[in-house]
């Protein structure tokens, strides 16, 4: 791996501190149907950092993420969550821990957004995941607050998720995993379908939570959004092919491997930018 | 917690409140209409007092024998059979995710039946038809399951196709020995239009437990089925084993169904329109869809067997169907503009 040594679950940090690995996958395999998806991937997330899942289209990136959030069975290697196995952590533990913002999630129509972000609680305390087993209590109900107000959904709390915007409702869904109060946020392409305005919009959410120490890695297309990560990780054919900063990962020799495209990378007020040379 | 979303969940609340009291109050119409009605009217007034009379535990006389004796268990049948159906049917577009699901999709009805039908042409005493009809309503169930099981998985998709082809293959059977024992064609046909005339207390108290088993389990997974709306991977990842409680609704809502239809037949369109009209005056959350879906289900159902009593329609499944599907179109239209 092209990151750096690893001694007693530290990895050296951009700015020279020690960075504590949150969610570390190592070695790890996972099926998609009946090809091998992800290939002895090693990769570890911290909190208070942001990184970018980057690759070609089929590269592994989402069977990845979903493995990383114990979604998918691992054919081999291990996934651990502050230095303990997931599959050890019982589902309930780990809804609480981990939240996850599907591609395209579902919002359930004829919903007013507050219901929409409370579902984010989730099932963590319910008895066999079912059935409530606590009545919704003040911290719930502050939490949805506090999510609805750190993604600036509050004005609209009230309304129905039909009556939105495209980007309203990623910032509706972000809320909803935010409700849950996660240690660490997974994405999976959270920019899809968002203009340029809103995609900026949701980084720029996403930096905040960053800076108040969420761990955030999200599966990215765009590479010049990917280049406002903390740290990128470039799969390829289910192999991590670089991971490190911006500046590690995006070099003309790693792009023209993973994408076959010829590009230059150019540095444009303090950030890297992808230009395609055909 | 700033005052206006404690307005906004004051008002939701009471908003809630006061949709639940409507629906109540429809229901009692409901009741006293259909109790009241028919070849000897009586007044509301009367009924209400002859329903006191019968819960307050004094002798019965005069009208109030007609209503504990003939009317009022058919009636509650209704409110039984309506609430049932409407309650599976909201359940089912829920776990399948699919506004035109219903609680006949994997083959109940067609299920029931078959066993009604196996049973009258047969000549079996009547006291077996409805048993007949709820074992293989149940088996109808089993095989969609079994049909559509992957591993320990059972994908949306394939249980409704599953469906599809074992309500295809019963109703073919069905058919053929309809056509075979042509002399009991009629009230096989009966059968299957749905029918609550035959309905006795007895026949209450033997529905009672699969409805209340069957739809207070639904009315537990609520909050699950919420959730689910999110999506299968969100909602796993939010802690819901969504395999299990698909397995769970599914069965539950087939107990119910089962046991309502064995008993009165098939009765059309119920548990399609009624959740689409909950949602559409309430809101989606199955916490408030389930239960306001049975109420007004339950008053609905006894209403169209009132105009199947007094109108020349003289059968409660040609009044739902006939009177639901113009209108489910409308409610289309109306959700599509």
């Amino acid at each position: 791996m092209a990151d750096g040594q690893k001694a007693d679950g530290k990895w050296p940090m951009a700015n020279g501190r020690q960075r504590e690995a949150l969610l570390e996958a190592t070695g790890l395999e996972v099926r998609a149907g009946r090809t091998l998806a992800v290939r002895g991937v090693s990769a570890a997330f911290c909190g208070g950092e942001l990184t970018a899942i980057i690759g070609p289209n089929g590269a592994g990136k989402s069977t990845l993420l979903r493995a990383l959030l114990g979604l998918s069975p691992v054919e081999g290697g291990t996934v651990c969550f502050a230095g303990r196995p997931l599959g050890d952590q019982g589902r309930a533990e780990r809804s609480r821990r981990l939240a996850y913002l599907a591609q395209s999630e579902g919002l359930p129509p004829e919903t007013r957004v507050r219901d929409v972000v409370a579902l984010g609680r989730g099932a963590g305390e319910w008895r066999w995941g079912l059935i409530p087993a606590r009545p919704w209590s003040q911290a719930d109900e502050d939490a949805v607050d506090a999510a609805l107000e750190r993604t600036d959904t509050r004005q609209f709390e009230e309304r129905r998720v039909t009556e939105l915007s495209g980007g309203e409702r990623q910032r509706v869904a972000l809320a909803r995993a935010l409700a849950a109060e996660p240690q660490m946020l997974l994405l999976d392409e959270p920019t899809n379908h968002l203009d340029l305005a809103y995609a900026l919009e949701l980084l720029r959410s996403l930096r905040r939570e960053v800076d108040a120490g969420l761990g955030v890695v999200a599966v990215l297309h765009d590479l010049n959004l990917a280049a406002r990560a903390d740290r990128l990780l470039l799969l390829c054919r289910g192999e991590v092919m670089a991971s490190g900063t911006p500046g590690e990962v995006l070099t003309p020799e790693h792009l023209y491997l993973a994408y076959g495209v010829k590009a230059e990378v150019i540095e444009r007020g303090g950030r890297l930018v992808v230009v395609p040379a055909d | 917690m700033s005052a206006d979303t404690a307005l906004g969940t004051q008002r939701s609340r009471a908003f809630l409140a006061s949709g639940t009291l409507l629906l109540l109050g429809l229901l009692l119409i409901a009741v006293v209409l259909g109790t009241g009605l028919g070849s000897v009217n009586i007044a509301p007034g009367a009924v209400l007092s002859a329903l006191w009379q019968g819960v307050s535990g004094q002798a019965l006389e005069g009208d109030a024998v007609i209503i504990w004796q003939i009317r009022l268990p058919r009636v509650v049948m209704g409110v039984l059979v309506g609430a049932a159906l409407s309650v599976c049917g909201g359940a089912f577009q829920g776990v399948f995710r699919n506004p035109l699901s219903d609680p006949y999709l994997l083959g109940v009805a067609s299920g029931a039946g078959l066993g009604a039908t196996v049973a009258l042409t047969l000549g079996w005493s009547h006291q077996w038809v409805p048993l007949s009809a709820l074992v293989t309503a149940l088996a109808a169930v089993t095989v969609t399951l079994l049909l559509a099981r992957e591993g320990r998985r059972f994908p949306p998709t394939r249980l409704i196709l599953s469906g599809v082809v074992v309500g295809s293959v019963l109703s073919a059977a069905t058919t053929a020995l309809m056509l075979r024992g042509e002399d009991r064609a009629r009230q096989v046909l009966a059968y299957t239009l749905g029918d609550l005339s035959f309905s006795g207390w007895r026949d209450v108290l033997t529905v009672l437990p699969y409805v209340g088993l069957g739809c207070g389990a639904l009315l537990l997974l609520a909050r699950a089925l919420d959730t689910l709306q999110l999506g299968d991977l969100t909602a796993r990842s939010l802690g819901v084993p969504v395999e299990r409680l698909r397995l769970l609704v599914v069965l539950f809502a087939s107990l119910a169904t089962a046991g309502a239809v064995a008993y009165v037949g098939i009765i059309g369109f119920v548990g399609l329109i009624v959740p689409h009209l909950v949602r559409l005056a309430f809101g989606a959350g199955h916490r408030t869809l389930l239960p306001l879906s049975g109420l007004l289900g339950g008053s609905l159902l006894v209403l169209a067997d009132l105009l199947a009593r007094t109108t020349p329609l003289s059968q409660v499944g040609i009044v739902t169907t006939l009177l639901g599907g113009p209108f489910f179109l409308w409610l289309l239209r109306r959700e599509n503009g």
